[in-house]
């Protein structure tokens, strides 16, 4: 970037003394673009600070990750990898790759169809039962937790990988069906006419005529949905214990209150955000359009 | 693209996919469903708590799959916050997720009295080559409750003074062989250097029952005060006690690390061991990363002295991780053999085999320190060890009696609360944002109450 900015201002000074006041207002947007573009990188920089020292810390061993002053050269070292993967966080993944995307499947084949109804074909009480929706999201976890802790404990599903599906569907529905309620909206009337005039019945409306138009908004539905299921400790940490236990309650029994444990948990957390990072990364493109799309409206 | 396809095609191709996903659906339930043990073998669940020493019980579990091909274990390990809060919810709930779990003296005599945990004195009479005899009698007394053990230690832990000994050697300072705490705050002061970012102690300020309050408890003793008297009277506004809060307060402000107010274990262990402080009193399972070359830069330059004293003999400490099984265990003797494993004598020889002799879980058994192979490793530290721990009861590190037990804790369930409500006050003195009467005077109001509902519970 500032090698294609720099030149610029050089070739366009000596015609700015020649020609007056009125080109020489061309040069300062772009002075103020490029100081922009500075600004932009500095924060961008500063916000992926902490990401990269994981990552630098997970290649380091533990007494060079816990020195101060960090120590920013340091023979690389895979050592922490390994522990992390000899500590057996394969279970964990599974465990969150079942969590994560069959609740999110759940989210989408039931926000849908309730999203269109609420925005295509409301009725009289839409908006009572949108707010009914929502406010579910509205008390807090940790004063519902022992409640669900008993009922799981009496239901013998404490320790269930489906406890955490069934948590985490309702977690996320209310969220899938605000955000995509907005994208059905985006919809104009006339293509839903237009779809009646031509015969298409409800489904075949909602299949080929509607999903089409919102898929980008889909996809970003969906992938707030793999994000939060994806991190969600709390849950985890109290309805788990051995066998469904997911990835972030592997990443805290990395942590030890007797010894150092820094690296290996940078290790941890560097496997642990792969996954989202890639489903982000494939997903870049849609959602920019989808969060924009939702955002217009 | 969909709109070029003929329309019998596609729906072909929308039943096929609805079948698989059918399909896959009902397999995935019914494989989550069918994982119960059907052909006999037992399943039991361990929760135990992230330190290292636990961690290398884990890695050796082959050795005991090899001993008993029966019984599958499976372990849950959590840093110690959250393990503590997830057993107590699990064994209070009755929700019976676990078959050991690891809880501390703290712990075991509360809950074998509410009838939480199994009785294992037969068990362990009955295990051949066990040897319950064989604990250091201080930890057997804590982790008994009408004199049965209801949880045998994995390891037992009390509290020395850790020294940089060239650097007082370089200084021309010498340690007594009982410091008292006017000692220590005139070491301290004397290789304080904070401009090097060095201090001269490092002591725990974080706010937390098991933080601050630890050391600063097993001071308050010493000084000769406590947090209730004989009557359940709250006594955090007694001479005594304001004596040993305004001199641990000093010595950190004074000669402490930086940010003292939020660093804990964890943080003086770290300054410790990369050699960024002169002295370090706290538990002694320190050692175990004091002295690992692979996380230590001060391996070998480090003596061991008594924890500090004022009025008592010793300044006593004791605090032991050990195993349990819940009362709602259903696989109670495949549990006990696990237990019996992970804390007989065999499994401190073959973590010095497999592991090495640094690494062995200390303190729980008097004949570990009588193996050659670790005398000779823990040559700085197994003495220094046993004697804090022998001298760590009540009789010894207090000057009166209480009505409750614990040395560097209160043993009635509402300390957690109380012993972090106080601590919070201390921190805030240690941050300056208080002065020592200012917080005693709000920690005594906490105590009062909490004793009065103590009582009115306990009657």
């Amino acid at each position: 970037m500032a090698t294609q900015t720099q030149p610029a201002p050089a070739e366009r000074t000596p015609a700015a003394r020649t020609s007056g006041q009125r080109i020489n207002r061309k040069p300062k947007p772009r002075a103020g673009a490029s100081l922009l573009t500075v600004f932009t990188w500095i924060i961008a920089i500063g916000f992926f600070s902490p990401v990269l020292w994981m990552v630098l810390t997970s290649f380091k061993q533990e007494s060079a990750a816990a020195s101060n002053p960090p120590s920013f050269f340091f023979t690389p070292t895979l050592d922490q990898y390994r522990a992390v993967l000899d500590a057996g966080a394969g279970t964990y993944f599974l465990n969150s790759v079942i969590a994560t995307g069959v609740s999110t499947l759940l989210v989408v084949i039931l926000a849908v169809p309730a999203s269109y109804a609420l925005s295509i074909r409301p009725v009289k009480r839409t908006q009572d039962v949108l707010f009914f929706f929502i406010s579910t999201k509205m008390l807090p976890v940790v004063a519902v937790i022992m409640p669900i802790y008993v009922i799981a404990g009496q239901l013998k599903v404490l320790d269930n990988v489906w406890t955490l599906v069934v948590l985490y569907t309702s977690m996320n529905l209310p969220i899938a069906v605000w955000m995509m309620r907005s994208f059905f909206q985006e919809v104009p009337s006339e293509v839903l006419e237009a779809a009646q005039m031509d015969g298409a019945g409800l489904l075949k409306t909602l299949w080929r005529v509607l999903m089409p138009m919102v898929a980008p908004g889909l996809a970003a539905t969906a992938l707030i949905c793999v994000i939060f299921a994806w991190n969600e400790f709390f849950f985890a940490l109290n309805l788990t214990a051995a066998k469904s236990a997911t990835v972030p309650v592997f990443l805290v029994s990395q942590m030890t209150s007797e010894g150092l444990y820094l690296a290996q948990l940078s290790a941890a957390s560097v496997l642990a955000s792969l996954p989202v990072v890639l489903a982000g990364w494939v997903a870049q493109k849609q959602l920019v359009r989808g969060l924009s799309m939702g955002a217009v409206k | 693209m969909r709109s070029e396809r003929s329309q019998p095609q596609e729906r072909r191709g929308r039943r096929v996919k609805r079948f698989a996903a059918a399909a896959a659906a009902a397999a995935m339930v019914l494989t989550g469903c069918s994982s119960a043990n059907a052909d006999g073998r037992q399943e039991i669940v361990v929760a135990i708590v992230s330190n290292p020493q636990m961690t290398d019980a884990i890695s050796l579990q082959d050795r005991f799959k090899e001993e008993h091909p029966n019984v599958d274990v499976r372990f849950v390990s959590l840093p110690e916050n959250e393990a503590r809060a997830k057993i107590t919810a699990s064994v209070a709930t009755g929700g019976g997720e676990f078959d050991v779990v690891m809880v501390s003296n703290y712990e075991t005599p509360m809950w074998a009295e509410n009838g939480w945990l199994t009785n294992l004195q037969d068990y362990a009479d009955n295990t051949q080559g066990y040897d319950p005899d064989d604990f250091i009698p201080n930890i057997r007394e804590a982790l008994s409750y009408e004199d049965d053990l209801y949880s045998v230690p994995f390891y037992g832990e009390s509290a020395f003074l850790a020294y940089r000994q060239d650097l007082f050697e370089d200084a021309g300072l010498t340690m007594p062989e009982q410091p008292t705490w006017a000692d220590i705050a005139g070491f301290a002061e004397a290789l304080h250097n904070p401009d090097e970012g060095f201090s001269g102690i490092c002591l725990r300020g974080l706010a937390g029952w098991g933080e601050v309050m630890a050391p600063l408890t097993t001071m308050i003793n010493t000084y000769g005060g406590s947090w209730f008297d004989e009557d359940w009277n709250a006594t955090l506004d007694s001479p005594e006690v304001k004596a040993a809060v305004t001199d641990y307060v000093d010595l950190i402000r004074n000669s402490g690390q930086p940010g003292a107010a939020t660093s804990g274990y964890g943080d003086c262990l770290t300054r410790y061991s990369q050699g960024n402080a002169a002295m370090w009193f706290d538990a002694t399972a320190m050692v175990s990363t004091v002295e690992d070359p692979d996380s230590s830069l001060v391996v070998g330059k480090t003596a061991y002295a008594p924890a500090p004293v004022e009025e008592t003999d010793s300044a006593g400490w004791l605090y032991s991780w050990s195993l349990a099984i819940p009362s709602t265990s259903e696989e109670k003797d495949a549990a006990w053999d696990f237990i019996s494993w992970m804390t007989d004598k065999d499994f401190i020889e073959l973590v010095g085999e497999e592991i090495s002799w640094e690494r062995v879980p200390p303190g729980s058994r008097l004949s570990t320190y009588e193996i050659p192979e670790y005398a000779e490793v823990a040559q700085a530290y197994a003495e220094p060890t046993l004697s804090a721990m022998a001298g760590a009861s009540q009789e010894t590190s207090m000057t009166g009696s209480v009505p409750y037990p614990g040395l560097q804790f209160v043993g009635i369930p509402e300390f957690q609360d109380l012993g972090t409500r106080v601590a919070q006050q201390v921190s805030a003195a240690i941050a300056g944002q208080k002065t020592v009467e200012e917080a005693l005077e709000q920690s005594q109001r906490y105590a009062e109450t909490v004793a009065e509902s103590y009582q009115s519970g306990e009657h």
